[in-house]
């Protein structure tokens, strides 16, 4: 594909003039880095930083049944969210498969938002459509809303600076319809690097001039490369690695956001324990070369044991780090195992995540106003 | 620009002949393309290579790739700051980020390579 095939957010014209490297990612040309994954990186452990997210998607659901397919869709509780808060789930296919993970907003009593990945949301939005009642009303609004995350124990201060209500009582997981300079805005506190931070959603041509605003008060743009190295750092999953469309969402051991009481679709073999062959686990190697998306994991006899999904270098704890799944009777904490490598095999231990676990996302917000 | 003091290989290589010895390592350009550097894996002290041989990889956040040997020799020295420091190499490529020493370097092979201006052409245009 040439670069004029992928689709561009409406921050790419502005990453160019900030110098990044660009890449393609889930359909679209993004932000890889700027200065350099591991300056981003700490930026955002130490300071605050941005991340374009435009790229992901929106679908708004509502009706009188609008609880009750939700239920059906996603593997977290639905019914049991207060209006204001957001949850993290798992939308299933009837296998048990993941389809895509994604973020349930609780808008009021009939009203959501849903917020997906980039490159499988033409998919989820049809497969949703598809599986609601005749009275939902499901309506994708990727292409009018844009969104950005500041993440980091300095973004409290920066995002009280441009939300005209106040934010002071937010608690994590939990969102607020707020306005900048009078214009909507909805700020979230979650986001996908482990520290405190905001998930923030508006109007494409406000969204661009709020970013400038935050690099003025101090935020750091970082790129998609520092991005996957902070939700690694959290045991956070990437869609497309740990999990897919194949492998039982049971493996990836979110029980929080795996309902075992509901019935939704593909819950029957999700909530199977004996269907559950291998269990999602970190990896912490030994030294600094990195395991990678694909590579074999032995046991010390040289056995298959299982596979890495995503592996990296670790800026935080400067050690390279990996997730993976391991057949579930060897995925015990701290079994050392072996990374397959053409040249070398790396040695490791069986962790537990998060691996980096200093970070301040569940932390209380006074604590950084 | 990449200085005119050492020669350049296709595969982001410089090498600078010193007497009998030959120092090599990655090209600024290289490092800047890889992003930061986080490991490196050095040959043994002792190995005769070839030229175009692989003789160890360096790895950024992102990615793997191999170095090859602008020319043939033997290691005699690796830069072993790099094992706990690879970052030194994004610092100052062309310097302190050296990564071998040679000996034996048959240097009829130099003229096989490009000068800073080539190479930095030939970047350029990747």
């Amino acid at each position: 594909m040439s670069d004029s095939e992928f689709r561009k957010t409406p921050f790419y014209d502005m990453h160019v003039s900030l110098g990044a490297q660009m890449g393609p990612f889930g359909g679209y040309m993004m932000p890889i880095r700027y200065k350099g994954i591991i300056q981003e990186h700490n930026a955002c452990r130490k300071a605050s930083a941005l991340f374009d997210t435009c790229h992901m998607g929106e679908f708004m659901v509502k009706g009188v049944r609008a609880v009750a397919d939700l239920e059906n869709l996603v593997s977290c509780d639905v019914s049991s969210m207060k209006a204001g808060q957001c949850r993290y789930g798992l939308m299933c296919n009837e296998n048990g498969g993941v389809i895509d993970d994604l973020l349930v907003y609780r808008i009021g009593d009939q009203e959501f938002m849903i917020v997906v990945n980039a490159g499988t949301q033409e998919n989820d939005f049809s497969w949703i459509k598809s599986h609601l009642s005749a009275g939902t009303m499901a309506e994708n609004i990727s292409e009018r809303t844009a969104k950005f995350d500041l993440q980091g124990p300095a973004s409290a201060k920066i995002m009280q600076k441009i939300a005209d209500q106040p934010i002071a009582d937010m608690k994590y997981y939990y969102f607020k319809p707020n306005t900048s300079g009078g214009r909507k805005i909805i700020v979230s506190r979650t986001g996908y690097t482990g520290e405190l931070g905001f998930e923030i959603y508006g109007d494409p041509d406000l969204a661009l001039k709020l970013w400038a605003r935050c690099m003025e008060l101090g935020a750091e743009p970082a790129g998609l490369g520092a991005r996957d190295t902070l939700r690694l750092e959290i045991g956070m999953p990437l869609y497309g690695h740990e999990l897919n469309e194949k492998r039982n969402a049971a493996e990836s051991g979110f029980v929080r956001s795996i309902s075992q009481t509901k019935k939704f679709i593909g819950s029957g073999t999700v909530q199977d324990a004996a269907k559950k062959k291998n269990s999602l686990v970190g990896i912490t190697l030994e030294g600094r070369r990195a395991a990678r998306n694909g590579d074999i994991i032995l046991d010390e006899a040289g056995a298959v044991i299982g596979e890495v999904t995503s592996g990296s270098f670790a800026p935080s704890l400067e050690i390279a780090i990996a997730i993976g799944y391991l057949t579930s009777a060897c995925s015990n904490q701290g079994r050392r195992i072996l990374v397959k490598n053409p040249r070398q095999n790396i040695p490791g231990v069986v962790s537990e995540m998060p691996f980096y676990k200093q970070a301040t996302a569940r932390k209380p917000m006074k604590d950084f106003l | 620009m990449s200085p005119e003091d050492r020669k350049y290989t296709k595969t982001h290589e410089w090498i600078k002949v010193e007497g009998k010895t030959a120092t090599m390592g990655i090209t600024d350009h290289a490092q800047h393309a890889l992003g930061d550097i986080t490991f490196v894996e050095l040959p043994a002290i002792g190995k005769v290579l070839k030229q175009g041989q692989e003789c160890g990889v360096i790895e950024s956040v992102k990615a793997a790739s191999d170095i090859y040997s602008p020319v043939s020799g033997k290691v005699v020295e690796v830069n072993s700051a790099l094992k706990d420091a690879p970052e030194i190499i994004n610092q100052d490529a062309h310097g302190r980020g050296w990564i071998v020493k040679l000996s034996d370097v048959d240097t009829s092979q130099l003229d096989s390579l490009m000068g800073g201006k080539e190479y930095d052409t030939t970047a350029g245009n990747e």
